[in-house]
């Protein structure tokens, strides 16, 4: 029995030992503080395996953290719509263009040039000549080709379509796939190896726009090939890093592609996304130097961090609007007077302050600033509650009314705290005389049962991709959409008619001008009440340099370094 | 003992098919269209169909009912919608970081709590009893979150002692065997990196642990008491046994089987319950990966996540009952 006795405490003696080692390891550690935590990093990696790789190089790795909220769905960019994967696939693949550093505007990539034809049914690119995948093959005309077949058509054999894949962003923003109506791409003509051709059956405005999205990224045939329908875990692209490791629900590697097209690029040698659910745990980690860059700061945070030695705030360009609408078809709804007064009687700026502590702006357009086509001459629904009674008391309703508010039960970005905003809602009528109940369901009920129009008023809002008008404007307002995603039962003849010109326009200057009358139209029929602009606010070490936010939440690292 | 061991295994056999049935009607409960809500509010209606049709949810619920069986007992269990992989391959690196922290928590428990009882019982109603049972108390009541975010605050920001988040260096990731990290870096036999990783589980481990220790504290404290008082321990000391001897050899015997009990169900709780310790310090372990498919509604992983946590339960009751007759060898079944 004794000789248990003293086992027992040996392994008692062992844990403390551990734990002693711990803390007394602790002291160590506060030095990876420090601005060059790396060069101690690269000491431990000279221990592991990977760490060769690493040694043949000057010896100062550049490995950056970046941490966000949760973890990516697929690394295959077609398949997803997911913000969180085109992260990633956006530093591993390319696309034939680009969106400039911190707007919409398209810019080269794969392809250095391109041409339209005059009736705008005609897109040349001419690509990037020796450009190799990540796998060594060569980069052509005839992987572009096979990357959009297979997009387009479930039959193709890189679909993977009885394996769930459904590329659901090619479907919004070419109108479909093969063989459906609406779909705009005809053929798709290898010139040569380097010049591919794109014949449209009717012109899209936002063609090129669609070019530069991540989602339309270029993979390797002969990895699809390779990989099959495990393509969504191992990425092939020409990307400035490829991919390493994916350790789900914790972190994504990726190491520097050292045959890069652009030479100098990558900067840094490893990046790794990690995910840490909790914002206010990112932040720590941030502060005590384990991760360099966090996304998702809570905007009550952001002034914290902007005093804070050592840390930066950044913010990214508004690409959303949260809005309250209207079911203008049902009464007293369908009276323009009573979804004016409305307007009119909801504090926007008092949301702003108190949801997103300043960082996001009142919204007079169902579009974000920055776009294209925005028009700031629209007037707006100033907050005036005078204004606001006398535009009820037009409509006949002096003696106040009673309102449904639905109210959404999730949060996103352009709606944090949905029920909040539905109480201010809620006491900002009342000031008018509007008696407001709040009605609550589950997302899924909720999303259906508005597209059917049994809401009076609900909530909701509506994030880019594209960076074009036409995905904010078509979707939420034009008639043909009552029923898939207009759910404010909006029909305006008038509107319908120049968003359809605005599509097929080529003219970037018509279109704009197209959009600029279609928002004035809808600012006077009021059909929603545009809330407030939202900026996602961030924040990174100050060692980390020349990181530049994308407004569509993916932007590119190949420039970023760590000093 | 072997007679009784088939009869509890055959006994789970009931047990298990009515969490199948349990498993599988909770996910045709929740409100709302599965292909409405994964595709979110910019889906299209074809979108919507095309994908019930893929996901099978447009035949009867027997006839959905009855592949599902047929897969499990084939080890299939199904394919996550949001990863497209097979959730047999892809669980175990959750399963693994979940039982990792499960066992350094409840070392931690079982190690602070089962001694600080039992001296709190020795040395009843001294100042060390006095405070031990007012931490133990605190430890119950208090909320895991606030402990984690605490303990990140002072320890990782502060002190900058451990890590605040994650199962090992990010920065210098290592090629996982058994995704038990600690042990994975004991066959790379790189120590520097085994240190590493257990820093990483000791702020997890103390968050989770918390609880559990506070539980098996009292426990041990009420039913050493108990034991102490009994004719035998008496006896020892009339044979003239030292203290400790009294305690450790005699008494601890005896007073370990509740406490054995406590042990067992609370194991089963943290490894099911631990999401908020995993989110907070962004462990991937079972908890989040069920989380995560909430989220989603990725209901094939919600219910396999769920059928996994409970089989791990059961089985740790079955352990421990099995581990009462090897403890105390008089309990007859």
């Amino acid at each position: 029995m004794k000789w248990k006795h003293s086992f027992l405490i040996t392994l008692l003696l062992a844990f403390m030992l551990v734990l002693a080692a711990c803390s007394g390891d602790g002291s160590a550690t506060t030095n990876e503080d420090e601005p060059e935590n790396n060069s101690s990093e690269t000491e431990e990696n000279d221990s592991t395996d990977e760490g060769d790789a690493a040694a043949e190089d000057d010896g100062e790795e550049q490995v950056l953290i970046f941490a966000r909220g949760g973890d990516s769905e697929s690394l295959d960019p077609g398949s997803t719509t997911d913000g969180e994967s085109s992260r990633i696939t956006r530093q591993v693949l390319e696309s034939l263009l680009e969106f400039d550093d911190e707007s919409f505007e398209v810019k080269p990539s794969l392809a250095h040039d391109w041409e339209v034809s005059d009736d705008g049914l005609t897109y040349t690119f001419y690509l990037e000549e020796g450009v190799t995948f990540h796998d060594g093959t060569d980069f052509n005309a005839e992987a572009v080709k096979v990357n959009f077949e297979r997009w387009s058509d479930p039959e193709h054999e890189f679909s993977f379509a009885d394996d769930g894949y459904v590329y659901s962003m090619y479907g919004t923003m070419f109108g479909g796939y093969k063989g459906d109506e609406g779909h705009v791409i005809d053929e798709i003509n290898v010139v040569n190896d380097y010049e591919i051709e794109f014949v449209l059956n009717k012109p899209l405005g936002f063609f090129l726009q669609n070019m530069a999205m991540t989602y339309f990224a270029i993979t390797s045939p002969a990895a699809l090939e390779e990989y099959g329908p495990e393509i969504n875990e191992n990425p092939v692209g020409t990307g400035p890093f490829q991919f390493v490791d994916w350790s789900k629900d914790d972190a994504i590697t990726l190491e520097k592609f050292e045959d890069y097209r652009i030479d100098g690029l990558p900067k840094l040698d490893r990046v790794v996304f990690e995910v840490i659910p909790d914002n206010a745990a990112r932040l720590i980690a941030l502060r005590s130097g384990e991760i360099d860059i966090m996304d998702g700061l809570n905007p009550d945070d952001a002034a914290g961090v902007e005093s804070e030695d050592g840390l930066v705030l950044h913010t990214r360009a508004e690409n959303n609007f949260g809005y309250v609408g209207f079911n203008a078809q049902k009464p007293p709804l369908d009276q323009v007077e009573v979804r004016q007064a409305i307007n009119h009687a909801i504090d926007r700026q008092a949301i702003a302050d108190a949801l997103y502590a300043g960082y996001a702006n009142p919204a007079k357009n169902p579009l974000p600033p920055s776009y294209m086509g925005y028009n700031d001459e629209v007037e707006g629904y100033e907050y005036d509650i005078d204004k606001a009674k006398e535009l009820l008391a037009e409509a006949g309703y002096e003696d106040g009314l009673e309102i449904e508010l639905w109210t959404m039960p999730v949060a996103r970005p352009y709606m944090p705290d949905p029920e909040t905003v539905a109480e201010i809602v809620q006491s900002n009528l009342s000031d008018i005389g509007i008696d407001v109940s709040i009605v609550r369901e589950e997302w899924a009920p909720y999303l259906e049962k508005t597209l059917q129009g049994e809401q009076e008023m609900f909530m909701l809002g509506w994030s880019g991709t594209n960076g074009d008008p036409d995905y904010f404007l078509s979707s939420l307002l034009h008639g043909d959409n009552v029923g898939s995603s207009n759910r404010t039962f909006y029909e305006n003849d008038e509107v319908d008619e120049l968003l359809d010109q605005a599509k097929v326009s080529v003219d970037q200057d018509e279109r704009a001008e197209l959009y600029k009358q279609a928002q004035e139209l809808i600012s006077q029929d009021s059909p929603m009440v545009t809330l407030v602009h939202s900026t996602p606010v961030l924040a990174t070490t100050d060692a980390v340099v020349n990181y530049v936010p994308h407004p569509s939440t993916s932007e590119s690292l190949a420039e970023v370094e760590l000093q | 003992m072997f007679a009784y061991t088939t009869r509890r295994l055959l006994m789970l056999i009931p047990v298990l098919i009515g969490m199948t049935l349990i498993t599988f009607s909770i996910v045709h409960l929740i409100p709302g269209n599965p292909a409405q809500v994964i595709l979110g509010e910019t889906a299209t209606a074809t979108a919507i169909e095309d994908l019930e049709e893929s996901m099978g949810l447009n035949e009867p619920y027997f006839v959905q009912y009855s592949i599902y069986i047929t897969d499990l007992l084939q080890g299939d269990l199904g394919t996550s919608l949001r990863s497209k992989t097979a959730i047999s391959t892809e669980i175990w690196p959750y399963v693994a970081a979940t039982f990792e922290l499960t066992i350094f928590a409840m070392l931690f428990a079982v190690i602070v709590g089962v001694n600080a009882g039992i001296i709190s019982a020795w040395k009843q109603n001294s100042w060390f009893d006095f405070l031990a049972m007012l931490f133990a108390l605190i430890g119950v009541s208090m909320p895991v979150f606030w402990l984690a975010l605490m303990e990140q605050w002072v320890f990782a920001q502060q002190l900058d002692w451990f890590p605040s988040s994650g199962r090992q260096n990010n920065r210098d990731p290592m090629q996982p065997i058994t995704h038990f990290y600690v042990l994975d870096s004991l066959i790379h036999l790189d120590f520097a990196r085994t240190i590493t990783n257990l820093k990483h589980l000791v702020l997890p481990s103390i968050a989770l642990g918390t609880i559990p220790m506070a539980i098996i504290a009292r426990m041990t404290r009420s039913s050493m008491l108990e034991v102490m008082k009994s004719d035998y321990i008496r006896t020892v000391r009339a044979k003239g046994s030292g203290q400790f001897l009294v305690i450790y050899k005699h008494a601890l015997k005896n007073a370990l089987i509740p406490v054995l009990t406590v042990i067992g169900l609370q194991t089963g709780v943290l490894l099911g319950g631990a999401i908020l310790t995993e989110t907070i310090f962004s462990w991937p372990g079972i908890g989040r990966y069920v989380y995560e498919a909430i989220n989603y509604r990725d209901y094939p992983v919600i219910q396999s996540g769920i059928l996994v946590i409970a089989f791990i339960f059961v089985m740790i009751n079955l352990i421990v009952d099995l581990l009462y007759k090897y403890i105390d060898p008089r309990i007859k079944y």
